[in-house]
C-alpha cells in the first residue's frame, strides 16, 4: 500500500511534505512501547504510536519501519520532525486512536506486520 | 556455458544499475497518475482537441473507470484520412488492449514495449480500474529520477566503505567504533545505534544483518542511559566474519539476570515507562538478534554485556 493511501486512510496529515513517499509499506504494527517494536515489527511496515518523542524516530529507523503514525491527535515537535526529514523517514498525525487507525488499516488489506511472541518460550 | 540461465558473478558485476532499478522499481512509481481519458461516445474531434490541448499523443477510452479501448494519433490520422472526424471514439478506438498492472515491477512493462508495438499502456489496479498511464517516457524519467537520488551521497560512502576490508591486508582486520552513552541522555538515546547500523550498512552488510545489530545494540544503548549510574560504554569490533558488541558500566550491575532475562520484567520507573521504555524486553530482545550474549555483572565493578553475530551463518 502506498505512504500516501496508508496515511488517508488513517485520517492523517502528512507533516514532512518533502520526503520520499514512494516506497510501499507492507503491513502495520501498533505499539507504545519501543522495546515491543523492536521485539516484533517485522520490516517496511507502518508504525502507529501514541508515543511522540525521538526515540519512536530512531527506533524505526533500527527496525526498517517505512512510515509513523502519530495516533491520538499528538503532534510531534520540531525535533522528531527535523530527525525524520534527515533520514527521509515520513511522518504523519491522525486525530483517531491506535485501535480504530489499526482496524481501518486492516480492514483496507494491509496486514498485521507483527510477530507472535511465544508465551512459555523453552529455552 | 552450459546453463544459459545462471548468472556468473561475473556477468552479475555486468549488469547495470539501470538494469536493476527496472526489476526494484514499480510500474505505479514511474507512471502518469493523471490521466486524460476519452469517452466512447465522444466524436473523434473531440479527442483531437483534448490531445492537442493537453499536448499528448494519444490516450485511454473508459468506461465507469474501466479501459475499453485507446486512441492514438495514428487512429486520428485514419479517421482524417476518411474525412470522418466526426465520428464517435468508438469507431476508431483500438480495442485490441495491451494493459499492465501497477504493482508489476517496470522491466514488465519494459519487455511489452519490445515485444508489442504499443507507444502508452493502461495501466490498471488490481480491480482492474485504470490507475495510469505509462510510456517509455515514463520509464525513462523515473528510471532517471531513481538514478539521481541513488547517486547521493550516501551510496558514494557505502561504495567507498564496503571496499575498506579488501584494501587493507593484515592477518586480521577490524574496524572499532567507540561510543560513550551519557545516563539520563534520552535525547539523544538510539542515536549511537542509528550511526553504527549505518556504518554496517556501508561497509556492505547485508540488511537483516544490520537490523539485527542495531536492535541488540539500541537495546543496550538504552539500559546504559536508564539503568546504569554514570552511564557508560558502546564498543563495536566489526570483523570480515562477526561482529562482537559491547556495553559496558561502572554499576549499580544487575541483581538477578535470570530474572531480567524473564520477559516484561523490569526495574524502570514510572518516568521512564512514561517515555516508552523499560517495557522488560530489553535483554530478551537482544538474545533473540545476537549469536551469542554474554553477561557479566557485579555490584563493584559494574555490567559487561557482550553480544557476538557472526557474519557466516544467517540467523531466521
Amino acid at each position: 500500500m502506498k505512504v500516501t493511501e496508508v496515511i488517508a486512510i488513517s485520517k492523517g496529515t502528512l507533516l514532512t511534505p518533502d520526503v520520499n513517499l514512494d516506497r510501499e509499506i507492507q503491513g502495520g504494527f501498533s505499539g507504545d512501547l519501543m522495546s515491543d517494536v523492536l521485539a516484533s515489527v517485522q520490516a517496511e511496515a507502518v508504525l502507529i504510536t501514541g508515543l511522540c518523542n525521538p526515540q519512536v524516530v530512531r527506533t524505526a529507523l533500527i527496525a526498517d519501519v517505512r512510515l509513523i503514525i502519530f495516533a491520538r491527535g499528538k503532534k510531534p515537535g520540531e525535533d522528531i520532525l527535523n530527525l525524520a526529514i534527515d533520514e527521509n523517514l515520513p511522518i504523519a498525525a491522525s486525530p483517531l486512536g491506535l485501535y480504530e487507525i489499526s482496524g481501518r488499516l486492516t480492514q483496507a488489506g494491509l496486514p498485521s506486520y507483527e510477530m507472535e511472541m511465544n508465551l512459555f518460550p523453552k529455552d | 556455458m552450459s546453463d544459459q540461465a545462471t548468472l556468473s558473478d561475473n556477468d552479475a558485476g555486468m549488469i547495470t544499475r539501470v538494469e536493476e532499478l527496472g526489476y526494484e522499481l514499480k510500474i505505479s512509481q514511474v507512471m502518469t497518475t493523471n490521466v486524460v481519458t476519452f469517452s466512447p461516445d465522444m466524436t473523434m474531434l473531440e479527442a483531437l482537441n483534448l490531445i492537442q490541448h493537453h499536448r499528448i499523443s494519444g490516450a485511454p477510452v473508459t468506461m465507469n473507470g474501466e479501459v475499453v479501448g485507446i486512441v492514438s494519433t495514428e487512429d486520428l490520422i485514419r479517421a482524417l484520412r476518411d474525412g470522418r472526424i466526426d465520428r464517435k471514439v468508438s469507431d476508431y478506438m483500438s480495442k485490441n488492449l495491451i494493459t499492465a498492472k501497477a504493482t508489476d515491477k517496470v522491466v514488465e512493462a519494459l519487455r511489452i514495449f519490445a515485444k508489442k508495438n504499443v507507444g502508452r499502456l493502461p495501466i490498471l489496479d488490481e480491480n482492474n480500474k485504470l490507475v495510469g498511464l505509462l510510456t517509455k517516457g515514463d520509464i525513462t524519467n523515473g528510471l532517471l529520477d531513481a538514478l539521481q537520488r541513488d547517486y547521493q551521497a550516501e551510496e558514494v560512502k557505502r561504495y567507498r566503505a564496503s571496499h575498506l576490508f579488501e584494501d587493507i591486508e593484515s592477518d586480521r582486520t577490524s574496524l572499532i567504533l567507540r561510543y560513550r552513552i551519557i545516563k539520563d541522555d534520552f535525547l539523544h538515546g538510539g542515536a549511537a545505534s542509528n550511526h553504527i547500523k549505518r556504518a554496517l550498512l556501508r561497509l556492505g552488510a547485508d540488511r537483516q544483518v544490520a537490523r539485527r545489530c542495531g536492535i541488540a545494540v539500541y537495546e543496550a544503548e538504552m539500559n546504559l542511559i536508564i539503568h546504569t549510574n554514570n552511564g557508560g560504554f558502546l564498543r563495536v569490533e566489526i570483523e570480515p566474519h562477526k561482529i562482537t558488541m559491547e556495553a559496558y558500566d561502572d554499576g549499580p550491575g544487575i541483581d538477578d539476570v535470570e530474572k531480567a532475562l524473564t520477559p516484561g520484567f523490569s526495574t524502570a520507573s514510572e518516568e521512564v515507562r512514561n517515555k516508552g521504555f523499560g517495557a522488560g524486553m530489553g535483554l530478551v530482545n537482544i538474545r533473540a538478534c545476537v549469536d551469542e550474549m554474554t553477561i557479566k555483572t557485579s555490584k563493584e565493578s559494574g555490567t559487561n554485556l557482550y553480544m557476538t553475530i557472526y557474519l557466516d551463518k544467517p540467523k531466521n
